[in-house]
């Protein structure tokens, strides 16, 4: 559905399913470059099991309008003028990489508002390699590829993805591929090296959280997610064995089941 | 080093003969089994009620009847998406029905489509009498005529259609050109290239932006089992414009599901299967899948020695008394020769087609009498394989549709195999011989 944040005209993805504003809302946070298509391993389940779901594309990324947000900080305003503009009062975040940044310091500087809060692929600090971060920002193809190849764990590179007859790497570097590179991947890539605040947002979160974590992450590895899930109190972790940054896709079921047991928990449905 | 001369990281996804050999499938989640399994089976056991629905949902990703999807055909399906350098692709039981399943996902009653007119005899038909039938018009445009294409399509143009190298004219449609000519009519370029495989070509790298193959031929490369693919480039904006609203709007089937909002680069392909391969079901089996595997395993090294005898034997046709033409893209004179040098850098291909001295009767004792090569419907078998085209693939073609679709009734269609040459050659030296005289050693 399109709705105006700011303005702007946002597009998110529904799970298929009309937007009711007698559920609860669950928003999902895609990473750096991407796009709501991320999640759609994940989004259609909750929004066909009592869930209102919005699955942004971030300003700038796949059908929404204007420009990119430039800093992590930005995001998490603009995270919580969705929950404004669609008429909530509370939500429960669900971030991926960089999302995992942006939702860690939305959850911090709005602590009211944010219910639950789960993390794929997260780290408190997502430093970016000087050489990627050069070749995003001057719209290099080559950026992508190089995104494609880390963030992909073995499922990835070799193929078997949940959904028959899709293969990963490609799928991956196209949805990067949707708008200009350096309006998208290289806004996001400097957000996410700027971003020094995530290990004091997440000293702040007090509300249920979950981080979910895999063990050929070469984005942000296993300690990396660990150290950010210590500093927030009664922070639950999952470590999935063989798999890549993009567990979101590469693992879909297993990040769906732990998901869905964590949500349902901690944030009913009706 | 210095900066200027600083390399910076390289990706080190697999490159394509390790794709050929591993793409779409891992061995620890199948019991160990380094071969992949033929999952003979028709339908596969939902954990509980929830599990059901969400399949059916696709919330989920995994199998619910073979009709729909397989393991096995998966692991297909996945390892020509990563060779053509695809998002998606979805395997069918042969390549006509990839076609017809493209153009069933594609089109509605009412659409119409710019179609080259040298294509597979079988193909033409499709076009020309079946998909009328269910009210897609088409228009024919010769390979050659790039600006043809952009005069024929009309405001219910849903895309353009043809091979890269026609059959069995050996004429090249300039795949680049008549792509920004679709896109620019914001319409997809849908490209047959069976002959190449992404082997020769990648044709998504020239801007077309669904693949078809027939992997009957040399995929597969044995002559043993039918298989068709579609595969999706990813980069085609469904949503740009108004002309494809069973891809970008709800759909009844799927509660109001929009494929392009929610499957975007994978979207065509999902809609293929969810919807063209649930009503029509062209499915593949697992057991001619794991063939399709098994040749795809040596696609490389294949192409190459059908690629350099089919050049050796352009070079032998040449200078053959017996031959009054010959088409291939390899040969200097050939009107497409510099545009395949730029689309086909790793060979130009193993069909040959050649005018036989002597007309008709000359080819007709020419095919009776050769027997190392095999007079059959079919190309790309590592076995030399001839035909008659006005004869046998095309002959349901009227005389003014052979002379459209660039046949004449001299023409022999070579199928270069992968056998020594100098046997090949001296094989057709029997055929001409039989030809020169074919009252007197015609078997018929």
């Amino acid at each position: 559905m399109k709705f105006k944040v700011n303005g702007h005209e946002v597009f998110a993805s529904t799970g298929g399913r009309p937007f009711d504003k007698n559920k609860p809302l669950i928003i999902f946070v895609h990473g750096s470059g991407l796009t709501h298509m991320t999640w759609v391993l994940q989004t259609r389940y909750f929004a066909f099991h009592g869930y209102s779901v919005l699955a942004l594309d971030l300003p700038g990324h796949g059908l929404s309008s204007g420009k990119s947000l430039k800093s992590i900080e930005d995001m998490a305003d603009w995270i919580s003028s969705v929950i404004d503009s669609v008429g909530y009062k509370e939500a429960s975040l669900v971030g991926h990489s960089q999302g995992c940044l942006v939702t860690i310091e939305c959850t911090a500087r709005y602590p009211d508002k944010i219910k639950t809060l789960s993390l794929m692929g997260g780290a408190g600090a997502i430093p970016m390699n000087p050489d990627l971060l050069a070749l995003a920002e001057n719209g290099d193809p080559k950026a992508v590829d190089l995104m494609m190849d880390w963030a992909h764990g073995p499922a990835g590179h070799f193929g078997g993805h949940p959904v028959p007859g899709l293969y990963h790497i490609n799928t991956g570097g196209m949805l990067a591929k949707s708008r200009t590179i350096k309006d998208t991947l290289g806004v996001d890539f400097r957000a996410c090296d700027n971003y020094k605040n995530g290990f004091e947002a997440a000293k702040k979160i007090k509300i249920p959280t979950l981080s979910i974590l895999a063990t050929d992450d070469k984005m942000c590895p296993v300690k990396e997610g660990k150290k950010l899930a210590d500093l927030i109190e009664g922070s639950k972790v999952d470590i999935i064995d063989n798999c890549g940054h993009m567990m979101l896709l590469e693992e879909a079921d297993r990040v769906l089941k732990v998901l869905k047991n964590f949500i349902t928990a901690n944030f009913p449905a009706k | 080093m210095s900066d200027k001369n600083k390399k910076g990281p390289e990706s080190k996804t697999y490159k394509f003969d390790t794709l050929s050999l591993h793409a779409g499938y891992q061995p620890h989640k199948n019991a160990g089994s380094r071969q992949v399994p033929i999952y003979q089976t028709t339908s596969y056991l939902f954990d509980d009620v929830d599990h059901a629905a969400a399949l059916f949902n696709l919330e989920r990703g995994g199998h619910i009847y073979s009709r729909i999807s397989n393991p096995t055909v998966g692991v297909l399906e996945e390892r020509v998406a990563s060779l053509e350098g695809g998002t998606a692709a979805l395997a069918t039981s042969s390549g006509m029905s990839a076609i017809f399943l493209t153009v069933m996902t594609l089109c509605e009653a009412g659409d119409h489509l710019v179609v080259s007119s040298q294509l597979y005899g079988g193909t033409v038909n499709l076009f020309r009498l079946t998909l009328p039938k269910f009210g897609i018009k088409c228009t024919f445009v010769k390979p050659r005529d790039t600006e043809g294409f952009k005069k024929a399509i009309q405001k219910n143009t849903k895309g353009i259609f043809g091979e890269l190298v026609g059959n069995p004219g050996n004429e090249l449609m300039n795949m680049p050109e008549v792509s920004k000519i679709a896109h620019d009519a914001g319409i997809p370029l849908i490209v047959d290239a069976t002959y190449q495989t992404p082997y020769l070509c990648k044709p998504f790298e020239h801007g077309a932006d669904i693949v078809v193959h027939s992997l009957t031929k040399w995929m597969a490369g044995h002559g043993s089992s039918m298989a068709g693919i579609l595969v999706e480039g990813g980069n085609f904006d469904w949503m740009q414009n108004d002309k494809f609203p069973t891809m970008t709007k709800p759909y009844e089937g799927y509660h109001g599901l929009s494929f392009a909002e929610e499957f975007g680069p994978t979207a065509f392909t999902m809609k293929a299967r969810a919807e063209g391969m649930r009503d029509f079901g062209p499915c593949l089996s697992p057991q001619n899948a794991w063939n399709v595997l098994q040749g795809i395993e040596t696609l490389s090294v294949r192409m190459k020695k059908h690629c350099s005898n089919a050049e050796e034997m352009v070079k032998y046709l040449l200078g053959h008394e017996s031959v009054a033409w010959v088409s291939h893209p390899s040969v200097p004179d050939h009107p497409d020769h510099e545009l395949a040098k730029k689309l086909l850098p790793n060979g130009r291909g193993s069909m040959i087609a050649f005018g036989i001295k002597g007309g008709k009767d000359a080819g007709v004792a020419f095919i009776n009498n050769v027997k190392l090569a095999s007079h059959l419907a079919n190309v790309g078998d590592t076995r030399t394989l001839v035909i008659h085209p006005a004869s046998g693939t095309h002959s349901q073609m009227d005389e003014a549709t052979l002379k459209f679709a660039g046949l004449s009734h001299d023409m022999i269609r070579l199928s270069v195999g992968i056998e020594d040459i100098d046997d090949i050659k001296n094989d057709f030296e029997i055929g001409f011989r039989a030809a020169r005289k074919p009252r007197l050693v015609s078997n018929q």
